[in-house]
């Protein structure tokens, strides 16, 4: 009979599962203390007058942030205007020609353009728009969050593609629908669900990005709809405010932040809705 | 004939998608050179300089890039210290122990939300609360109570970076075979033994590419970093001293930066970021589909 | 009234450097049930994949021989053509799961661009759907998606469609190898109904299936045509010591 010290192992086993526990149910504090702060601090501010108005000058209390609200949709819109198309058909392409050398290479320089800092893609943003322009837009805020967005949509266009079973694609091949025609309405219509995913997760991806910004949409005060003029969004504005030494405007930045993790956590729940309709 | 036009159709929609796809390696192309051309006013001047000089004075011209990658170094490797423990904590509860149960689900969504909270919030609950804090925790320290520093860096680093490495360990212990697993436990094993002597070495080589992938992030994280680490162009004195990551003095000069060797200094910097993410990026992946073509394989 | 409609003539498939189907040769009878059976890997999805040119969906597939409807060259046109003309049906059911059941029936006709009136459109659906004996069962809820359906219907719609454009040929690939006998039994039953109007090649595993159904009966082995011949002969006096062998169980 073998001998194995049984208490000693018991012990082991139930110190690393208690270990476990402890550090996955530690996590959850830093997270109370975000949110918590995030609440207290920002959901008193919230009003109409906070969401309607533009901000008042130093010195000044009350005032809003329409500007950032606005231009957070315009840099946002701009962004998917590009990278949603593009990542779509880039993602086709990955899932039709998987295994051909080029496709692997144009998979790793996909997930390699997921990994590049989003400062690195505000430089190179910078560079090819606003030096071109003369000067800070929209623009090319909207060029630096579309590079950022483009990879998530690509990859999980190509995810959802493969996951459509191939009889469905020879279902339509073998009626004499040409092959772009079967990809456009019937295999794309089948993954919609999963691309609609892909391209809330690019959204809610870049919606909280500040770093590309600061050197391409740069902010502004004013409500501005001219997507070759500067303009606010909400990352910037809580960058600038929390920053600043007026009490007032760190409030509204604790407002903003407030905004910005709703919104971003309603984007999740709907792309979970939206997965799960699937 | 018609079958001509829909011969035409089919080409140009397969010629679009091929160029579409193309694109997106011009793209990356296109940043590296991008990057390369506008640093080239800093690398004709400053040199090997740039690498190896311990100074940064944009007012006498001098680049030197050590404080910045020091900044870097420590942060990062700090902060992937701090979040190992968290990260495989939580990908053994989600992968392993809890598997499934409503208890995983609740840590999933704590995971998620983490993951969601953007840069500049964390920058801002870090400033107001962490660096408070951390300063408090200094004083009786006997340390100088700046607050910002390397320091409250690292922790919002680690904070920000657990979600990530997280979901990517626990992807790699999902992929171990459920037959070694039973095997171990037929055999009498305990589960912690099934962990430490067949889960884990298993997993490693996918573990490592998720932590060094993580690695790659942290060193990229900009606002939360640029908000609590004092921004200071000096060596770091301490890890509780101020100092700079290459990303964070990126943010802070870039927009003020109106010499010409300045701004291509900074942009040199960005090269180098690039250059170390894409590194990184590419083992972390060609790792991770390895082990993942192995264990589907076997 | 017996004419070959369908001639495959020294047809050799390569898909890499397998070679697949070995200088096949045969005619098919027009409004007949022909089946193509043998063991599993035998080739005989791959020969009725080349005839709606199917295989050319896999890019190492290479081709030589010709095959023939009525007389003319099925490689000399657009495969689409060929497609619109000779119709398949799959082992799995697979109707679009994104379209009601009645476009799911057109999708033939939408999906290519064709234009119909309310009318034709109607038409057409009742009639497909009468052919492959699904109207009674679904023409109160044609208008939902085809997924609430049994594997049995769905695989019925997929006739329907595949009947919907009117085929020269119908292709089946194991029409039933997914189905339990209870719809297995209903299809047969159609395809003998069927071959009144449509000329049907039906590839089966499945022995009894090929006795119960078919007018003649091509046995393959090993890439090979080992016996081609009516079914009540075949089933009778096979001539070929390999098709015995199958014939009894000995194999596959």
């Amino acid at each position: 009979m073998i001998k194995t010290n049984m208490p000693l192992r018991m012990v082991k086993d139930k110190a690393s599962q208690g270990l476990v526990f402890l550090f996955s149910v530690l996590l959850a504090i830093p997270l109370m203390v975000i949110l918590f702060y995030v609440v207290k601090n920002g959901l008193g501010v919230m009003s109409w007058t906070f969401l309607t108005h533009l901000p008042k000058p130093v010195g000044e209390s009350g005032g809003g942030i329409s500007n950032a609200i606005v231009g957070t949709l315009i840099l946002v819109g701009l962004a998917s205007l590009v990278s949603i198309p593009m990542g779509i058909f880039t993602g086709i392409y990955l899932s039709e020609y998987g295994n051909t050398k080029t496709a692997k290479y144009v998979r790793l320089c996909v997930e390699v353009l997921q990994g590049i800092p989003s400062i690195v893609i505000g430089i190179v943003a910078y560079v090819w728009v606003v030096v071109t322009l003369g000067h800070f837009s929209a623009i090319s805020g909207g060029v630096a969050l579309g590079m950022m967005m483009l990879p998530v949509i690509t990859l999980s266009t190509e995810e959802t593609i493969k996951l459509i079973p191939k009889t469905l694609k020879e279902a339509s091949l073998a009626l004499g629908v040409p092959y772009y025609r079967t990809m456009l309405s019937v295999i794309l219509p089948t993954g919609l669900n999963g691309i609609l995913t892909g391209a809330l997760l690019g959204i809610s991806r870049v919606a909280g990005e500040t770093a590309p910004l600061l050197f391409t949409a740069f902010g502004s005060p004013f409500m501005n709809a001219n997507i070759t003029k500067p303009i606010q969004s909400l990352p910037l504005l809580i960058f600038n405010y929390s920053t600043s030494p007026y009490e007032e405007w760190q409030k509204l930045g604790w407002g903003a932040s407030f905004l910005l993790i709703s919104m971003i956590f309603c984007l999740s729940l709907i792309t979970k809705g939206v997965t799960r309709k699937r | 004939m018609w079958t001509d036009r829909l011969q035409f159709f089919e080409i140009m929609f397969k010629k679009t998608l091929q160029v579409f796809a193309v694109l997106v390696c011009v793209l990356l192309g296109g940043i590296f050179l991008t990057l390369l051309v506008k640093s080239l006013p800093a690398i004709v001047s400053q040199g090997i300089r740039f690498v190896t000089g311990k100074e940064w004075d944009p007012v006498m011209g001098n680049f030197g890039a050590i404080p910045f990658v020091e900044g870097t170094l420590i942060t990062s490797f700090v902060a992937l210290l701090i979040s190992i423990p968290f990260s495989l904590s939580i990908a053994i509860f989600l992968g392993e122990y809890f598997k499934q149960t409503w208890f995983s689900s609740v840590i999933k969504s704590i995971v998620e939300l983490l993951a969601g909270i953007p840069s500049v919030v964390y920058g801002f609950f870090g400033l107001f609360v962490l660096v408070p804090f951390v300063r408090s925790l200094e004083t009786p320290l006997g340390i100088t109570p700046y607050g910002v520093g390397i320091f409250s860096a690292a922790l919002i680093l680690a904070l920000m970076i657990v979600p990530y490495s997280a979901s990517m360990s626990r992807e790699v212990i999902a992929l171990v075979p459920s037959d070694l697993k039973e095997a171990a436990y037929s055999l009498g094993a305990t589960r912690y033994e099934v962990l430490r002597y067949i889960i884990l070495p298993y997993a490693s080589s996918g573990i490592f590419a998720g932590t060094l992938l993580a690695l790659g992030r942290a060193m990229g994280e900009t606002m939360a970093v640029t908000m609590v680490i004092g921004n200071s162009n000096l060596i770091p004195e301490s890890l509780f001293g101020p100092g700079n990551t290459m990303a964070s003095v990126i943010a802070n000069e870039f927009t003020e930066a109106t010499d010409k060797v300045h701004l291509a200094s900074l942009i040199e910097l960005g090269l180098y970021l690039f250059v170390i993410t894409v590194v990184i990026n590419s083992v972390g992946r060609y790792i991770i589909s390895k082990f993942t073509i192995e264990t589907q394989t076997q | 009234m017996n004419q070959e409609i369908l001639k495959i003539q020294n047809l050799n498939v390569y898909i890499g450097d397998t070679h697949i189907v070995k200088d096949i040769s045969m005619g098919f009878l027009r409004k007949n049930i022909t089946a193509v059976m043998g063991p599993s890997g035998c080739g005989k999805t791959t020969l009725i994949r080349c005839i709606n040119r199917m295989h050319e969906l896999i890019p190492t597939a290479k081709v030589t021989g010709e095959i023939t409807l009525y007389g003319r060259d099925l490689y000399a046109f657009n495969p689409i053509y060929v497609r619109r003309k000779i119709g398949m049906v799959f082992q799995r059911p697979n109707p679009f799961p994104t379209m009601s059941i009645y476009d799911n029936v057109l999708a033939g006709y939408q999906l290519n661009g064709v234009s119909l009136t309310r009318q034709e459109k109607d038409h057409i659906v009742q009639d497909a759907l009468k052919k492959a004996a699904l109207w009674e069962e679904v023409k109160d809820n044609l208008h939902r998606k085809g997924t609430f359906l049994s594997g049995g219907q769905q695989q019925r719609l997929c006739i329907a469609r595949a009947l919907a454009m009117k085929p020269k040929i119908l292709l089946m690939d194991e029409p039933t190898s997914a189905l339990d006998p209870k719809a297995t039994s209903h299809i047969e039953e159609l395809l003998i109904e069927l071959k009144k109007s449509v000329t049907i090649v039906i590839v089966t595993h499945n022995i009894a299936q090929a006795s119960r159904i078919s007018d003649s009966t091509a046995f393959l082995y090993m890439g090979e045509l080992v016996e081609y011949e009516s079914t009540k002969k075949m089933f009778t006096v096979p001539k070929d010591k390999r098709t015995e062998e199958y014939l009894i169980g000995k194999f596959g």
